[in-house]
């Protein structure tokens, strides 16, 4: 038997942390993410959270409602109107917030860059965005990879302390 | 029925009411006389187009003159017919929601995107774009706004904050 306090821990299963990286932890695998689709990305955003790829493996799971959500996933188009409607239920959602910009639609505007009189060149014009997926649309590993990248700039947060 | 048959049709009922477009099987109509020949079109034992397809409209690209085009199916007689009609600029077209209950939506489209008004509507509001929305986008003369709500438009970045 260890008589030093870390043999002590060791056959108590006890892991010693920061507290930073225990919220973090926590943090990055419960990313439960706004449930609602704009156009066709948003077909890939259901392939990539049903059972081939699964995305609740990583703790990420849909909510219906702007105030349990962790995560917003802009799948599609944003056209003028519904921009207001984003940035509103982004608004909704409780801190700490992010968002993943998912296709070329919502990065840029995408294939409406030159002619589309009625979308936003850009998700990032109304809402402060994390992780931008490329694609159009993206495949559901792209997404996915997406939500890890996701996951590691949570991972180099420090919440107890206030951000720069 | 043929085209011909059908046009044959409509002029013994109404006579010098339509007329044809040269090398398409299309007839026009004016704006006064459209909802006779439309009702026409339902309500008669041997034409029955009892089924709106789509309502499109145009352009002539003179800046002044816009046109709807109908296209209509007989699911009862398995024939087809299309017919135009075209308006200038602020005057109205008499609206077919009464006979045709899918005009509702198209007509309201029309009217969103090209500016076509259409006369006793039930409803007639912009469907897709905000209804505070200026100009109408498929329109020849169309330019897209530099700001709506306070955010930018145009593809130009240039200029943006």
């Amino acid at each position: 038997m260890d008589p030093t306090l870390l043999g002590q821990f060791n056959k108590d299963n006890i892991i010693v942390e920061k507290l930073d990286t225990l919220i973090n932890w926590s943090r990055a695998n419960s990313q439960w993410y706004f449930q609602f689709g704009l156009a066709c990305c948003a077909i890939e955003m259901m392939a990539a959270a049903a059972p081939r790829h699964d995305l609740e493996r990583f703790g990420a799971m849909p909510r219906a409602t702007p105030r349990q959500s962790d995560v917003m996933i802009v799948a599609g188009t944003v056209t003028l109107k519904m921009a207001e409607r984003v940035k509103r239920l982004y608004e909704q959602m409780s801190d700490p917030k992010y968002v993943i910009s998912m296709g070329s639609c919502s990065n840029s505007g995408g294939p409406y860059w030159q002619h589309g009189y009625h979308v936003l060149k850009g998700v990032d014009l109304v809402v402060p965005v994390d992780v931008y997926v490329p694609g159009c649309p993206p495949r559901p590993e792209a997404l996915l990879q997406g939500l890890l990248e996701l996951q590691k700039k949570i991972k180099t947060e420090t919440p107890l302390r206030k951000q720069a | 029925m043929t085209f011909s048959e059908i046009t044959d049709h409509i002029e013994s009922k109404t006579s010098g009411k339509i007329s044809l477009i040269e090398g398409k099987d299309v007839i026009q109509v004016t704006p006064d006389n459209w909802l006779e020949v439309a009702t026409l079109l339902k309500d008669d034992t041997s034409l029955q187009f009892d089924y709106l397809m789509c309502i499109s409209s145009y352009d002539k690209g003179n800046n002044k003159t816009y046109g709807a085009a109908y296209n209509f199916f007989s699911v009862q007689l398995n024939h087809y017919i299309e017919v135009r009609v075209e308006v200038e600029d602020g005057t109205s077209i008499p609206s077919v929601a009464g006979l045709w209950r899918a005009a509702d939506w198209h007509e309201r489209e029309a009217y969103d995107m090209m500016g076509l008004h259409f006369e006793n509507h039930p409803d007639l509001k912009r469907i897709l774009l905000s209804e505070d929305w200026e100009g109408y986008p498929l329109r020849k003369k169309y330019t897209e706004p530099d700001y709506y709500h306070g955010m930018p438009v145009p593809k130009d970045k240039s200029y943006w904050d």
